[in-house]
């Protein structure tokens, strides 16, 4: 290798990864895949006689002059984009090149997200369900990474990932139970809003911990490899989320346990107030797959194409080759946190209003639809109100409905009930009974 | 995660030879600078270390469940895990150093047996172990995760209270991870001080939606590890590590199950109840025969096995009998489990109590090294404690 007379000028780790991961031979991957196997059986024989370094822990070649690496944050990993901010493709190779009825698919799925989420907002603010959270600006990660999967892959969220399961087929009846904690909500009312799950959708409940998912992804996955079932994992979380140590684990382990599996990192500017250059200080989430022996690409996460292309080939190769991928989604949220903040408090309204207007991803494939003449303004009033009134409808029904049985409070604490359990439940119902006024019974479903 | 620390626990039969640990040079070296030394030559009382706290007693020889052979902990471990590996095709054993056996040697033999895509070495991350674990369970294989100490457990303590143990409850049954089996050595060693040593049962119990169950032998072992295993429910399965070597007697080389939330009287008695698990039910059993010779009084044992959930209507049942109740753990005596035993027993048994509850447990420091002998709650302190209820 150059390495030793370029270091003065090399661009770093992401230099050389980004050299992978935009187009590697087959061979040199191969090549590279049966080093790592044999890596792992290593102890080759000991041979102090050759100049080459003899560690176990790496296998590189001596040099003999101080220089550090310098870590590259100012041209970092490039962006993989099809379409640009207007929606015109780029590089006609890169088009997907997918049906009218797929895109419009799309874009009906990003819009519907984006209807519900106003309406839902508007429902937390006006006391109707506790709290929730928007996916405005990110509908594009979503659908693009949805769609480029296998209805049987296993899908492990953080909480911003609502257009994967809308993109599955979840119906909003079964958003809104969940949001309202009503009786027909699939997690019996346990968790506050957005903690959604589905098992016949292989999405796995949501839960409030961050990257808690990402290394039981990777036993998912591990265990999906061992069926050989032509399964995959794919886990999603955000770049706050990647400071855990939990994230740290899962690349880790998915890595050496060669682990089927797409780490997909909506890179969206801000962990709740924290901006991303208090959050790291290196080449972001993708430039650290590279430290773990991963394959990493960085995309436009406002570009639903880009998000579609790199997840499908991530995903075909993660299954042929038994080896994690982490794509990093560049994207903004355009929306707060969630209803319990005002992000006017840590970034200007301009700077939203930037991404709202100038690079958004429905924007950007309506823009592509309307210029092969497959979405036309009428279509698009019609659409919205349709949309509308489905969540409405939606809304209504959810409203109405009752909370499920408080004998739920009690169940599936394990499998069985057990004795102590039986004991608390039936005197919290002897209590409930002898004060029966001071409990709101009637909006909860009879036994 | 404290990997500086991690050594070859010497059980009390065992012998280390010194050459086997690489000095470079040959072990001798080290044998004659010893031999000259003045102190070295005199086989002082002080300079021996300290016999064992308790003397094993072996279970009778089960009958029921078939042929049995002579194991000692760690072999009726791997004996369980063996016959996990055989009838469970999704069966998988991981952790650190699982593979060339485990530091323990619970998983000797068995990668070479069921494959290495079976039994495997994780990277050194707890947390990572037991997410790996979790996931793996959620997605249907039958996980068994090794923790190598049971004071290491605590990185994942994230992943077992806010993920393991919830999962179930959250998802509305939707999902669960109940194939997931955490195993850790557990207890004092004789030597193992603050991180070799800990018995942190305690912080788990206070967790709804976890089992945790502590054998007292071989024999119990492999039933209970097989129980937890099956179990539809996360399981975390500490094995007392001062016994690996030490308790060794007849198990069955069959598959077999004992109940989880079942306690176990091991010997009936009318003036005190004794209450203990793992290590110290050997203590116990030495302290009631100490108790009916030296003070005439008849003392009922019982091992509680399962933590949690635990069996209340056995130990309830036998206070009601005797009147008096003893609890003992190593842990530290604050928030320790006995402090939740007492404080049901007190509940449901109030006015057939004779004496105030006792807890005769670790003191509220962490596990010291040298004074071991001290710190733990031995059969002086279980016999004198007796006495006291008997008097008061």
């Amino acid at each position: 290798m150059a390495a030793v007379s370029s270091m003065g000028k090399m661009y770093g780790l992401c230099f050389h990864a980004a050299r992978q991961t935009a187009g590697v031979k087959a061979s040199r991957l191969l090549h590279r895949r049966a080093f790592r196997i044999s890596a792992v059986h290593q102890q080759q024989p000991f041979d102090s006689s050759l100049e080459k370094p003899q560690f176990p822990g790496a296998s590189a070649e001596f040099v003999d002059h101080l220089e550090f690496i310098q870590p590259n944050v100012i041209s970092g990993i490039p962006v993989y984009r099809v379409m640009d901010r207007q929606g015109n493709i780029i590089n006609p190779s890169q088009d997907p090149q997918l049906s009218k009825e797929t895109v419009l698919n799309f874009y009906q799925k990003m819009t519907l997200l984006n209807t519900m989420d106003r309406i839902l907002y508007e429902s937390q603010r006006q006391g109707r369900i506790s709290f929730y959270m928007t996916n405005y600006g990110e509908e594009g990660t979503h659908i693009g990474s949805a769609a480029a999967l296998e209805p049987t892959d296993m899908v492990f969220g953080q909480y911003r990932e609502a257009g994967v399961l809308m993109y599955r087929g979840f119906s909003l009846d079964l958003f809104m139970a969940q949001c309202y904690a009503n009786a027909d909500d699939l997690g019996k009312g346990r968790q506050m809003p957005v903690h959604y799950g589905c098992k016949d959708l292989n999405f796995v409940t949501i839960s409030s911990p961050l990257a808690t998912q990402i290394p039981q992804a990777a036993g998912a996955a591990y265990a999906l490899k061992r069926e050989n079932l032509n399964r995959a994992v794919v886990c999603y979380f955000g770049e706050g989320a990647a400071s855990e140590g939990d994230a740290h684990a899962g690349f880790n382990f998915s890595a050496t346990l060669e682990c089927p599996l797409i780490f997909f990192c909506r890179n969206n500017g801000y962990a709740i107030s924290t901006p991303t250059n208090e959050q790291y200080r290196g080449d972001g989430i993708a430039a650290r797959g590279p430290g773990y022996g991963m394959l990493s690409i960085r995309v436009d996460g406002n570009d639903v194409f880009a998000v579609y292309n790199a997840t499908k080939e991530a995903r075909r190769r993660a299954v042929a080759e038994n080896q994690p991928f982490l794509i990093e989604a560049m994207t903004y949220r355009i929306g707060h946190h969630s209803t319990s903040d005002d992000s006017s408090a840590y970034r200007s309204v301009d700077e939203v209003n930037y991404w709202d207007k100038q690079d958004h991803p429905i924007s950007r494939l309506r823009h592509y639809m309307t210029a092969r003449g497959w979405w036309s303004e009428d279509d698009e009033r019609t659409w919205r109100k349709q949309s509308r009134k489905t969540v409405m409808e939606a809304f209504e029904r959810a409203e109405r409905r009752l909370k499920p049985n408080p004998e739920l409070l009690f169940t599936d604490v394990y499998l069985e009930m057990t004795p102590g359990l039986s004991k608390q439940r039936d005197s919290m119902w002897r209590h409930v009974q002898q004060y029966k006024e001071h409990y709101p019974l009637d909006l909860y479903e009879k036994q | 995660m404290a990997a500086a620390a991690r050594f070859f626990i010497r059980g009390a039969n065992y012998r280390l030879p010194v050459s086997s640990v690489g000095t470079g040079t040959s072990g001798s070296v080290g044998a004659a600078l010893l031999k000259l030394s003045p102190s070295c030559s005199s086989r002082s009382k002080t300079q021996r270390r300290h016999a064992a706290h308790f003397t094993y007693q072996p279970d009778p020889v089960p009958t029921q469940y078939g042929e049995t052979q002579k194991m000692n902990l760690f072999q009726s471990i791997t004996s369980a895990l063996d016959n996990t590996l055989s009838n469970d095709p999704t069966a998988v054993i991981f952790g650190e150093d699982v593979a060339f056996g485990g530091v323990f040697r619970c998983t000797v033999g068995l990668r070479d047996k069921y494959g290495k895509d079976r039994v495997f070495n994780t990277p050194l991350c707890e947390q990572g172990i037991v997410g790996f674990g979790i996931g793996a369970a959620v997605a249907g294989a039958t996980a068994i995760a090794e923790i190598q100490f049971a004071d290491y457990i605590f990185p994942a303590f994230d992943q077992i209270v806010n993920e393991a143990a919830k999962y179930r409850y959250r998802s509305g049954n939707l999902f669960d991870c109940g194939n997931l089996t955490i195993r850790a050595p557990w207890g004092c060693v004789g030597h193992g001080s603050l991180y070799h040593s800990q018995s942190p049962e305690a912080f788990f119990v206070h967790c709804p939606g976890i089992k945790v169950v502590i054998p007292r032998g071989p024999m119990q072992a492999k039933g209970l590890l097989l129980s937890c295993i099956a179990d539809r429910n996360p399981c975390i399965f500490f094995e007392p590590k001062i016994l690996y070597r030490a308790a060794v007697e007849q198990v069955p080389v069959e598959s077999y199950t004992i109940p989880l939330s079942e306690a176990e009287v091991l010997q009936e008695g009318s003036d005190v109840t004794l209450v203990a698990w793992g290590t110290q039910v050997h203590v116990l059993r030495e302290v009631a025969d100490m108790a009916q010779e030296k003070l005439g009084v008849s003392c009922e044992v019982i091992d509680l096995r399962t933590i949690q959930p635990w069996d209340i209507e056995t130990v309830c049942k036998s206070v009601v009998k005797t009147g008096r109740l003893l609890v003992s753990h190593e842990a530290p005596v604050t928030g320790g489990f006995a402090a939740e035993i007492s404080s049901t027993v007190q509940e449901e048994c109030f006015l057939n109590l004779e004496a105030p509850i006792s807890r005769v447990c670790g003191y509220d420091t962490p596990f010291p090294h040298i004074f071991e002998p001290f710190y733990i709650p031995d059969k002086w302190k279980c016999f004198e404690a007796i006495k006291k209820m008997i008097n008061y």
